[in-house]
């Protein structure tokens, strides 16, 4: 998400400040195209009218203009801005004092309210509770098997009784949360065409049915200018407390996000960022912000690689590459550690100029061949790992079979290997400098 | 449910494009509002132009599509002789149904079976698009027959199951996880034997940005292909109307992946108006067939482009 429209106004911004003095016709020139970014990123017209005005107040006044380098101080005012659209604090999930904490998920149909509850789920037990996941969903065809199945996948209990009415199993769920020994309730409920007053007249009955601490609105990425009148609609039937995105591993350009902070105030939470339970992130405006300008995302990278990378192996293999000592067992780890810490547009997505990198990203590997490459290494001996210089035509034949790929597959990834360690070997000398972290770089293995 | 009559098609009945263009709610109102503000004013005013500009940006026609619209508007407006914003209103639509130019918006059901092949992103309404349109399919004389070809999302067998329960018509499944492609093949060849026409085939949701996943759309295709080199006879992808700018970048996508016929334009509301069907038919030339407003079963209808922008911009309160 946000990548295109990081890219777009990274373009502005090059024009502007690649000169000295800007003239108020230069300012205007890079307003309208910032206005025109925001726009095709669907933000709502409104909210990118009103954002330009201020914008160009603050501008063309003497902070911008009498500045030695306006066009860098107009991208700060951008920035600021941006936060302040965005939302400057993160806002966690708290749990209420008397268990159980009760969040209600709302939103439209397809917006991805199921899956997210499931998500959630999986977030709540990892910070030390015990989720259950209830649905209230009697509308859709076999919402009621989905939360099922998704919590039987997740090992967690779920409450789904058919034919009940949506207020009774809201109000019944407490009791269920006690009797399994639940202290988090994650209520899902049916989706909403919107229009249907009838349907938000429901959402408002279970809410005053449970004591609910959270009301999450669930809002795909991908929404257009309705994202106001959507979110609008909501917050005048039920008091909102916060949002959750979803759907911003698409490439879309994340107007709604905006969009939904400016008109209605409330904090988005989390970001949904895949198909798996797994990829539910916690939101940080003021990151976010950074990586919509292309300043990068430096903190969320380092923590996630922290959270991802055990730092004793990695202190162990810098040590052998420093030596240039590095098998194919190493670079395995890699993969692993790499795939572990998601899809690499996600990453790269995470760094400073990403805008202009992003045609790295077609460079990289994706999953299936970062899964390719670690099932050749997989069909090797454990001696052919060590010393690759073993591998002969017979063995890479053999290997190619065992790993269900081809001869040229097999090829490619020992010439990268080997081209890699030469690489590798020099900067050893070099004073090892380019090392740290994650010394190997996928995308040579490619080319 | 009501039974629907069964007679005429959906939006024959009162109340299909209407409930579209209804004042229904707080969006829709403020939109009805905007339209007022723009076109009810007596005359064409300095920021007339701005203001329809904005008007058209909120129904999600994006920036191309509304700063081309206006341009022409302004150019022709001395020409034509329009004087007031309502005669610019007569004239715009005029524009802007040029940009809809007329393509084949029926469906392609030569075959035998006719395969229809429903994909899109997740959430934007296949499933529900799929029962609905077996069931406007089974009203026109038809046999559909539905295959289950999501396999990925938890329940999503047992939903087209249900729907097809109400629509009256067959479903062919496998087991959770089961590779698409067979579910196809099977689902055709079931077709063949039962005497069914049309087989709908559903497949799981998948962000465009998904290569892998695209590549799996593929296989789907080709696998088809196996049976009847013909098919898919129609390879619709179902759009989310709430969906933005977005919906053209997908269309772009799995049109670059495994060629579109059409679109199905799903959940089309009083306030999600998905204006960006017109700039996706002008610069990527996929026409929309098919548009569902509602949930019923009967909530589907084939597209008709001067319906559309009559509800599109519509004054009146009903």
């Amino acid at each position: 998400m946000f990548d295109s429209l990081s890219e777009r106004l990274d373009a502005v911004f090059r024009k502007l400040t690649g000169r000295g003095k800007l003239s108020e016709a230069d300012v205007e020139t890079g307003l309208r195209e910032v206005r025109l970014a925001l726009l095709e990123a669907d933000v709502n017209y409104k909210v990118a009218r009103d954002f330009i005005a201020r914008i160009r107040e603050r501008a063309v006044g003497a902070e911008v203009m009498e500045s030695l380098t306006p066009g860098q101080q107009l991208v700060k005012i951008v920035h600021d801005e941006l936060v302040v659209l965005l939302g400057t604090e993160r806002a966690p999930l708290t749990y209420a004092p008397a268990p159980p904490t009760v969040v209600v998920l709302a939103g439209l149909q397809g917006s991805g309210k199921t899956t997210t509850a499931a998500k959630l789920a999986l977030h709540v037990r990892r910070e030390g509770h015990r989720p259950l996941l209830v649905s209230t969903d009697v509308r859709r065809p076999a919402a009621m098997e989905q939360i099922e199945v998704l919590a039987r996948s997740l090992s967690l209990p779920s409450f789904a009784p058919r034919g009940t009415l949506p207020v009774e199993i809201a109000r019944r769920s407490p009791e269920e949360a006690r009797r399994v020994n639940a202290d988090v309730i994650l209520l899902d409920t049916a989706g909403r065409l919107q229009v249907e007053t009838e349907l938000l007249q429901e959402l408002r009955s279970i809410v005053d049915a449970v004591p609910a601490r959270h009301l999450i609105l669930v809002l795909d990425a991908m929404t257009g200018q309705q994202a106001v009148a959507v979110t609008t609609a909501f917050q005048e039937t039920v008091p909102l407390t916060g949002a959750v995105l979803s759907k911003t591993d698409g490439d879309a350009r994340g107007g709604a996000a905006l969009s939904l902070r400016a008109v209605t105030q409330i904090p988005i939470q989390f970001v949904g960022t895949g198909e798996k339970l797994t990829d539910l992130e916690v939101f940080y405006p003021d990151r976010i912000a950074s990586r919509i300008l292309g300043m990068g995302d430096v903190m969320s990278l380092i923590e996630k690689a922290q959270e991802h990378v055990d730092v004793e192996q990695a202190q162990d293999m810098e040590k052998r590459l420093r030596q240039g000592r590095l098998t194919l067992t190493d670079f395995m780890d890699q993969l692993r550690q790499i795939k572990k810490m998601g899809p690499l547009e996600g990453l790269i997505g995470m760094l400073p100029g990403a805008g202009r990198i992003k045609d790295l990203a077609g460079a990289m590997p994706s999953d299936g061949q970062l899964r390719q490459m670690e099932a050749i290494i997989l069909s090797m001996t454990p001696l052919e790992r060590e010393r690759p210089e073993l591998i002969d035509g017979s063995r890479r034949r053999r290997i190619a079979r065992g790993a269900g790929t081809d001869l040229a597959s097999v090829n490619r990834l020992l010439k990268g290997f080997n081209q890699m360690q030469q690489m590798m070997k020099q900067m050893g000398k070099g004073r090892g400098k380019g090392t740290r972290g994650l010394p190997i770089d996928p995308a040579q293995l490619l080319r | 449910m009501n039974a629907p009559p069964e007679d005429q098609p959906a939006s024959a009945r009162p109340g299909f494009w209407r409930r579209f263009s209804q004042n229904l709610e707080a969006g829709r109102r403020a939109y009805v509002a905007d339209l007022k503000e723009v076109f009810g004013r007596p005359a064409i005013d300095p920021t007339f132009w701005d203001d329809l500009e904005a008007t058209l940006l909120a129904a999600d026609t994006g920036v191309a599509v509304a700063t081309r619209a206006v341009e022409r508007l302004r150019q022709e407006a001395a020409g034509a002789h329009l004087r007031t914003p309502a005669d610019a209103l007569a004239h715009l639509k005029g524009i802007l149904g040029a940009e809809m130019a007329p393509r084949p918006r029926s469906l392609n059901l030569d075959g035998r079976p006719a395969v229809v092949l429903v994909v899109g992103v997740n959430g934007s309404g296949k499933t529900t698009t799929i029962g609905k349109l077996a069931f406007w399919l089974r009203r026109q004389g038809r046999r559909p027959l539905l295959a289950a070809a999501d396999t990925y999302r938890a329940a999503a067998i047992d939903q087209l199951r249900a729907l097809a329960q109400r629509a009256q018509v067959e479903v062919v499944a496998h087991q959770p996880g089961a590779d698409p492609g067979a579910v196809a093949f099977d689902a055709v060849q079931a077709a063949l034997a039962r005497g069914a026409d049309v087989v709908l085939v559903d497949t799981a949701g998948r962000l465009h940005t998904r290569a892998d996943l695209m590549e799996e759309l593929r296989k789907v295709r080709r696998v088809l292909q196996r049976l009847d080199p013909n098919a898919p006879q129609e390879v619709l992808a179902v759009l989310d109307a709430h969906v933005g700018q977005n919906s053209a970048r997908q269309v772009k996508v799995f049109a670059e992946a495994i060629g579109l016929t059409g679109l199905a334009v799903a959940k089309l509301d009083g306030t999600a108006r998905a204006g960006v069907v017109l700039g996706i038919e002008e610069e990527l030339g996929v026409p929309t067939k098919l548009v569902g407003i509602g949930e019923g079963l009967e909530d589907l209808d084939a597209f008709d482009p001067s319906e559309y922008l009559d509800a599109l911009l519509r004054m009146e309160a009903t």
